[in-house]
């Protein structure tokens, strides 16, 4: 059968070019369309999040399209499905790099892996800000911070006492006892507690860890209330522990008596602060984290700013903003959720 | 059957043998996306593309080198990726304890040939199907390679080093790497096209029974190819590491179901015995061409993977099903057909 084998592979190849020109060509329009608007003189910017169909990242996305709307830049989300390779995100700077695209917006999935591709990327001339998630400093021009662990550590302590009335036992339901970024924001809370005497009466009795898995916090959180009848709230600085908490919480007679607060999502819990077993948490709006790096991206591209320290630019609606060390931009306090505003904020 | 299925094929006019292939199919269809994107997607054309398209593929073009020959025998290599994450990870252990980097990569080596040899023994001498093995040890050593390191990664590595990895050669936009691949790459045509375990290779492919009794060292045949698709998955390894200056446990993660769809697209059946090496880097060549180029389209990576898929099952369902339309015509002149063996009917079922 070696005749019509080799007769079916050549037209097996002319449906297969076919099938495929006919592919690209469906989408040469939207490519065609794409170059004109970068074209036009406007910035032309590419965000690029550690993966894509994240809600979290949709809602930076959005804040990062408000701003670009305003300032008359175009700008194009893309990046890898998942954020399970540490490089998958290489191929997309490469991409920009070759578009000569004005401003790179990207959450790094590594902080090393994508450093060479963000160095070629500049070379030929993109600025590169890092929001979210940071390169090492010397690979990109600006990192747009989230909140500071200063920041994040006072917030925590001001929602809970607020909400315990100022005075009495506390715990802290953490993730892993080595997570580094748990430790350092609960040494500055125990120094904090320690240091300002507005905190004077609140003592914090016990820490214990949850390891950032559902059933485990649900069961810490079941064994702090046990082990200490007189505690009058929580600080869970990690989504997985707050969520689980505040299902135990909501469950059971503490509901509403026992105060919890902490680092979460809106989407997460928005069921608790709707039956009151949470009165209000922390977070940073990813909105605006992504509103303020089109902002600086901007000010970059059209050399209001170089990223030197000391340097401010104007960031819309949010005001003005100044590059601290390092070449960071820091976003301000953590942002408080609470029955008020949870509705408006889907991630 | 191209090699070894049945002689009808010499009938036919040497050009006809040579153009009218699956490879040369899938080296014309990759000439003319080529020519495509040069022509239509803004930037193609520009100096970085060839570099970074390269880049890119290195690891997948080395590793389907050894997968060809594996899957030409009938069996396969899950654990190629998982072989690069663990080379990756021991490669930055050893540096970050002080050796240097060669003699890290040294041992990075000789790992990839023990997890190739643990492969090749389960399979070749105690006869267990490959696809269950390394199944397994896709899972086993992507666990010890994300055991050992956790979630932290080892970014410290002597610059020189990196460079190897980064550079290109000369003033040119081609990447160092291409000259060990290029050497693996002559290699590996040599031995499966123009040598005697070569025709074992098919042979075992098209029955392993009968290659056996032929006289082809079947098992140790297997083994060594399992022990050659370690060590070249561990210095992909090497080179996805220093490419990107970091090693961790993750990296080169679903790498496996990359270098397969290539092989495929390539030409290789997935039953054995039917395969070439220049099909299958042009397969590779194909699939970061459309990729590179639907990303400078500004195409969303679902839309990639779809269009991609699309092929590679378009490619396998033309081939019967164009043969079989074409069997239904009245037939010119019969050329001296000769029944088919068992085997052959084997890539009209692929």
């Amino acid at each position: 059968m070696r005749i019509h084998s080799s007769r079916a592979t050549a037209l097996a190849a002319l449906a297969l070019s076919v099938s495929l020109l006919s592919a690209c060509g469906g989408e040469d329009t939207g490519g065609d369309s794409g170059d004109g608007d970068s074209g036009g003189g406007d910035i032309a910017l590419t965000m690029l999040p550690k993966n894509l169909g994240n809600p979290y990242f949709d809602t930076s996305t959005n804040g990062a399209e408000e701003a670009a709307d305003e300032v008359g830049a175009t700008i194009e989300e893309v990046g890898p499905e998942t954020g399970d390779d540490p490089a998958g995100q290489v191929p997309f700077i490469n991409t920009v790099a070759q578009q000569g695209a004005d401003g790179l917006i990207v959450s790094a999935n590594d902080p090393e892996a994508i450093c060479d591709a963000i160095a070629e990327a500049r070379d030929a001339g993109v600025k590169v800000v890092t929001f979210d998630s940071d390169t090492n400093p010397d690979c990109r021009d600006l990192f747009i911070n989230q909140a500071t662990p200063e920041g994040i550590a006072a917030k925590q302590l001001e929602l809970i006492s607020e909400q315990i009335g100022g005075s009495g036992e506390i715990a802290i339901l953490s993730a892993a006892a080595n997570a580094t970024n748990q430790n350092a924001w609960i040494e500055m809370m125990e120094a904090e507690l320690k240091s300002n005497s507005a905190y004077k009466d609140i003592e914090l009795v016990d820490i214990v860890y949850g390891d950032d898995q559902d059933q485990k916090s649900f069961d810490q959180t079941e064994a702090l209330l046990q082990n200490h009848p007189d505690l009058k709230g929580i600080i869970s600085p990690t989504t997985v522990g707050i969520a689980a908490a505040a299902r135990y919480l909501s469950e059971s007679e503490f509901k509403g008596k026992v105060k919890l607060t902490g680092l979460g999502t809106p989407n997460e819990m928005r069921p608790y602060v709707e039956d009151g077993t949470v009165e209000a948490f922390a977070l940073w709006n990813p909105a605006d984290l992504g509103y303020l790096a089109v902002q600086a991206t901007t000010a970059l591209v059209n050399g209001d700013i170089t990223g030197e320290e000391g340097e401010t630019f104007d960031a819309g609606r949010l005001g003005e903003f100044e590059v601290s060390a390092d070449g960071v931009v820091l976003l301000g306090e953590p942002f408080v959720f609470d029955e008020k505003n949870i509705e408006e904020f889907d991630f | 059957m191209s090699t070894s299925g049945t002689y009808s094929e010499y009938a036919q006019p040497l050009w006809k043998r040579v153009l009218l292939t699956r490879e040369s199919a899938v080296i014309a269809l990759t000439i003319v996306v080529v020519l495509y994107s040069l022509a239509t997607v803004p930037n193609f054309d520009g100096p970085l593309t060839l570099k970074f398209l390269l880049q890119d593929i290195a690891p997948i073009l080395l590793i389907s080198l050894p997968m060809t020959l594996i899957i030409i025998t009938g069996e396969i290599d899950l654990s190629v990726a998982s072989i690069v994450g663990l080379s990756s990870v021991l490669l930055g252990v050893l540096h970050d304890n002080g050796l240097s980097l060669p003699l890290a990569a040294l041992i990075a080596l000789l790992l990839g040939a023990a997890c190739g040899a643990l492969n090749g023994f389960l399979v070749a001498y105690l006869g267990l199907p490959s696809l269950a093995v390394t199944i397994g040890t896709l899972a086993l050593f992507r666990g010890v390679a994300v055991g050992l390191l956790g979630t932290k990664a080892v970014t410290e590595f002597t610059p020189r080093w990196v460079d190897l990895a980064t550079g290109t050669i000369g003033s040119t936009n081609i990447p160092l790497v291409m000259i060990p691949f290029v050497v693996l790459a002559v290699g590996f045509s040599l031995l499966l096209h123009f040598s005697t375990s070569g025709r074992g290779i098919y042979d075992i492919g098209l029955n392993n029974e009968a290659a056996h009794f032929t006289g082809v060292p079947v098992a140790r045949t297997k083994f060594i190819l399992f022990v050659l698709s370690g060590v070249v998955s561990a210095f992909a390894g090497i080179y996805y590491t220093l490419r990107f200056g970091s090693a961790r446990g993750d990296n080169a993660t679903g790498m496996e179901l990359q270098v397969i769809a290539a092989v495929l697209l390539g030409g290789v059946s997935i039953f054995g015995g039917r395969g070439r090496i220049h099909g299958v880097l042009a397969g590779v060549v194909l699939i970061g061409v459309i990729s590179s180029a639907l990303r400078l389209e500004r195409i969303t990576v679902n839309v990639t993977n779809i269009i991609i898929g699309l092929l590679l099952v378009a490619s396998v369902i033309a081939t019967p099903l164009i043969a079989w339309a074409a069997g239904k015509l009245p037939r010119k002149a019969p050329q001296s057909e000769e029944p088919a063996p068992p085997k052959q009917a084997a890539p009209a079922g692929v």
